[in-house]
């Protein structure tokens, strides 16, 4: 170890993850309480269960269940056949039983693993646990009359939680922000949570921490939190490595701590020491029987999931011939995959690879354009009809890209769009004949080059036909035609 | 025998969000580790052939459907609030962060 060498080639980061996500029931975890609390007046959305009020027992939400059982299966988990809900205790105004009911010695999943693609290639985390737990109500710090207070809202108090715990297995800022966003997708896909980062339906946070290469011991982890977006994940993340290895290096001790990541600095700041786990005296919930999971339950939910993400890639390769770009693109995108699989189901024919390339291409460019309105309108047996057109030489693929234009603004059908448009390619023979002889008779000079073996002035007179059609006829036809026509008649 | 040190019933007194005496310290010292005496004698039991449970009613899979159910309207639900203001809930600002979740 010499001070000249680079940091990132001495320490080796050593980096977990923990996301919450918000699970997309229509009731609260252990009460009947609406979960549709955006834009909602302050407590309107509270019951005696969600406020803590005493004397009130909860009760578990079979479809909470439902969503973390799902999960487990869908990241190769272990899924409990004995569950158990636990206390976990801190004294905080956002927690009005001085409690949350979550899960700490039986977990509804154990031993998962998630796979995904990094600019290393492909990547596997593995996950500690996936459990249930409920939400915290909602604090804002305030001044009222001279005092400092804190004004609660307990609307979120009682939410739906899933917790999903890696081991300390990513080494990377990249690694864990594309383990996130392959966990969004997955959740997404699984209809467990809409898990957007934004409005905090997916919160995810990092424990970092550093350690000379080499060795096995871990360095002390600091908790990074607060990160909005996937994007301020992986910075937020590389800046902590970056910070406690300028600190080690100056010889200064990691604290642990809970740091908040700034947007604005783009830095990491101190928030609170982080408590040890013992800190919270988890102990079993008495409130709560425990639950024990049949087999004919579970592979009832085993048998419900959809096609994972990771599977739908594959089959998009390795059936459908389509790029690991253009497969990953597809999965990431819900609306473009159905129109992709919709299109290849309309007409089997088209080869897959092109439909796809219509979908990542046109339509995503159109798509992202902002017309939302437009995107809907767009019919898969239309594009398949099209890409057909195109293949089949019946219209040029720039003319192609007019009409996917007009249906997407419109929704009007493609061959009533290239027959208003007059798109149709002139490819018999007849017609295209008449285009010939008026262009072989006005060009004598290039006939006769042409016959003096000057080949390359055939280009020009294929461009004098395509000029006449305006367009219309098929370049390849023309030049076949032409050079038949030139040739024979010396 | 392990006991509870001083810095043990700060540390516990803190976790609870307790301002204590020097006083009230000492005493909780003395009481904690009469209490945890008296588990001490629990602990002589022999309960190898009880399993471990955490429950003394004999229920299981109790679950409800996913369906709303009426919320208290907002007066209601602030009806024992120590103070209002508009919609919220008031209390003396809590130093010191956010808790685990
Ligand atoms: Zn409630």
């Amino acid at each position: 170890m010499t001070a000249a060498e680079p940091a990132a080639s001495r320490y080796e980061a050593v980096i977990g993850i923990e996301i919450h996500c918000q699970l997309k029931t229509v009731s609260k975890m252990f009460c009947g309480c609406s979960t549709e609390i955006d834009g909602a007046a302050p407590n309107s959305h509270c019951c005696p269960v969600c406020l803590g009020l005493p004397g009130v027992l909860p009760t578990i939400n079979k479809k909470a269940v439902e969503f973390v059982i799902a999960t487990g299966f869908a990241i190769e988990a272990k899924v409990a056949t004995t569950t158990r809900w636990d206390r976990k205790n801190y004294f905080y105004p956002d927690l009005p039983k001085g409690y949350q009911i979550s899960q700490y010695q039986l977990p509804l999943a154990a031993e998962g693993r998630l796979t995904f693609d990094t600019s290393d290639g492909p990547f596997t985390v593995c996950v500690r646990r996936a459990h249930l737990e409920e939400d915290t109500g909602r604090l804002i710090h305030a001044e009222l009359d001279g005092r400092r207070v804190s004004l609660i809202d307990f609307n979120r108090s009682g939410m739906p939680l899933m917790e999903i715990v890696t081991e300390p297995d990513i080494r990377t800022a990249e690694q864990a922000r594309r383990y996130a966003e392959e966990l969004r997708l997955l959740m997404q896909t699984i209809g467990a949570s809409d898990a957007e980062m934004e409005n905090g339906q997916m919160r995810v946070e990092a424990n970092v921490s550093i350690r000379p290469r080499g060795q096995e011991a871990f360095g002390t982890r600091v908790e990074v939190k607060n990160m909005n977006s996937m994007r301020a994940v992986e910075r937020a993340i590389a800046f902590e490595i970056e910070r406690q290895t300028v600190a080690v290096d100056a010889g200064e001790k990691i604290h642990m701590e809970t740091r908040g990541w700034d947007e604005a600095r783009q830095s990491t700041y101190h928030m609170r020491p982080k408590e040890e786990e013992n800190d919270y005296r988890y102990f079993p919930e008495p409130d709560l029987p425990p639950l024990l999971t049949s087999p004919e339950w579970l592979a009832e939910i085993k048998a419900r999931l959809p096609e994972l993400p990771s599977a739908r890639r594959r089959r998009y390769r390795d059936e459908q011939g389509l790029s690991a770009y253009d497969a990953d693109v597809l999965v990431n995108d819900a609306t473009a995959a159905a129109l992709f699989e919709g299109a290849v189901a309309a007409d089997p024919a088209v080869p897959p690879k092109l439909l796809a390339n219509w979908v990542t291409g046109e339509y995503m460019r159109l798509a992202k354009g902002g017309e939302g309105s437009g995107a809907a309108a767009v019919d898969p047996a239309e594009l398949a009809a099209l890409v057909e057109l195109v293949v089949d030489g019946s219209i040029s693929g720039t003319n192609a890209k007019e009409v996917f234009a007009e249906h997407f603004a419109t929704g009007r059908g493609v061959s009533s769009i290239v027959k208003a448009r007059g798109f149709e390619q002139i490819s018999d023979a007849g017609a295209l004949g008449t285009a010939i002889d008026t262009v072989l008779a006005a060009n004598p000079a290039a006939v006769a080059d042409y016959r003096a073996g000057k080949a390359e002035v055939l280009g020009f007179l294929v461009g004098q036909v395509m000029k006449a059609t305006r367009g219309q006829a098929n370049a390849g036809m023309v030049q076949n035609a032409l050079r038949e026509r030139l040739d024979k008649a010396e | 025998m392990a006991e509870l040190t001083r810095a043990d019933v700060e540390h516990v007194a803190h976790l609870a969000r307790l301002g204590l005496t020097e006083e009230e310290l000492a005493r909780l010292e003395g009481q904690l580790n009469h209490i945890l005496d008296q588990y001490k004698v629990l602990a002589t039991l022999d309960t190898a052939h009880i399993p471990p449970t955490a429950q003394t009613i004999e229920l299981q899979n109790i679950l409800r459907e996913d369906a709303v159910q009426p919320s208290l309207a907002v007066d209601e639900a602030l009806a024992n609030a120590p103070e209002r203001s508009g919609d919220h809930f008031v209390v003396p600002a809590i130093l010191g962060g956010e808790g685990g979740a």
